[in-house]
């Protein structure tokens, strides 16, 4: 018995240094997303360009990628070429969150457009309900409107493979 | 001349607060509402700091969203609830009692008890062994 609780100590060391090193690798800005599982929230916003309403219903049926971007956001850049190249096997919309249409509009002249659909969102209100933090995020909405994964921040070559990919195949598509 | 200016200078303030908006309140209780809750929020997108006492853009916004409610005639328990189905548990720094939240609210007293029985064991091995030692003396 006695010899037992001699390894107690030990044993509660190895506990703890467990817990601790486990917390090392975690990302504390990583935060689950309220909105995985449940269906994409309702909007009546406008297209960037010709100022057209649009509302859930003119989103795509297939699974997408909706892609929270602003001019004013650095990493937007940085993720704006791998989002063009992403655009020829995923449609992606993009939400211009908090922006001017001007500075959108020119943003997208000058970098190119990798969105099949632009959602104007200036107030922000969109973004709101999507529980965006801030710019860039992405969400995968699948075929039936419901959201897949949260990507806080760019989407890379890295980030698509670990992250969306699995999802993409778990949907079939 | 110089001391004049120097003067002056100090009369313009460097310091900022972080919630620099002014809003317009119908009654004090309303006020304090909003400055209770903004305490209460987590700003989502820093590490430990509440919307009201946060600089980033999105504390800004949840506070003109927290404005609104209030004003709406929100109640507190709306309000939360408002910000968790859009910004997740993260949000409250007050996590409400429930299942999930068993282990975070009543571990501590759990690990007392656990130590507290623990040196009681101690204490009464110790004294059954100096009792033992007094016998063989």
């Amino acid at each position: 018995m006695s010899r037992l609780t001699l390894w107690l100590p030990l044993v509660v060391f190895a506990v703890l240094v467990g817990f601790f090193f486990r917390g090392l690798s975690l990302d504390p800005n990583a935060q689950p997303s309220a909105l995985i599982g449940k269906p994409l929230p309702q909007f009546a916003l406008t297209e960037l360009h010709t100022k057209a309403s649009l509302s859930k219903a003119d989103l795509p049926k297939t699974p997408f990628l909706l892609n929270v971007w602003a001019s004013w956001c650095i990493t937007c850049q940085v993720e704006h070429p791998y989002l063009t190249d992403l655009a020829n096997t995923l449609p992606i919309v993009g939400l211009n969150y908090k922006d001017t249409e001007r500075a959108a509009q020119n943003w997208l002249k000058k970098l190119g457009d990798p969105y099949t659909m632009h959602v104007f969102d200036p107030t922000g209100g969109m973004g709101l309900d999507l529980g965006v933090a801030g710019a860039p995020e992405t969400f995968l909405v699948d075929a039936d409107g419901i959201v897949r994964v949260r990507i806080q921040g760019e989407v890379n070559a890295r980030v698509y493979r670990e992250q969306i990919a699995p999802v993409l195949r778990e949907l079939g598509q | 001349m110089r001391t004049w200016i120097a003067a002056g200078l100090l009369l313009i303030s460097l310091t900022s607060s972080a919630a620099i908006e002014t809003y317009q309140f119908d009654s004090a209780e309303q006020e304090a509402r909003f400055r209770q809750l903004g305490l209460e929020l987590r700003c989502p997108k820093c590490q430990n700091q509440a919307i009201g006492d946060s600089d980033a853009e999105i504390s800004g916004d949840l506070r003109a969203e927290l404005y609104r409610m209030i004003k709406a005639g929100s109640t507190d328990r709306e309000i939360k609830d408002f910000m968790v189905a859009r910004y997740g548990r993260y949000v409250l720094y007050k996590p409400p009692l429930d299942r999930q939240t068993l282990v975070l609210w009543f571990g501590p007293v759990v690990f007392l008890l656990i130590g507290g029985v623990v040196v009681a064991l101690r204490i009464r091995q110790s004294k059954r062994a100096l009792e033992q030692g007094d016998a063989d003396a």
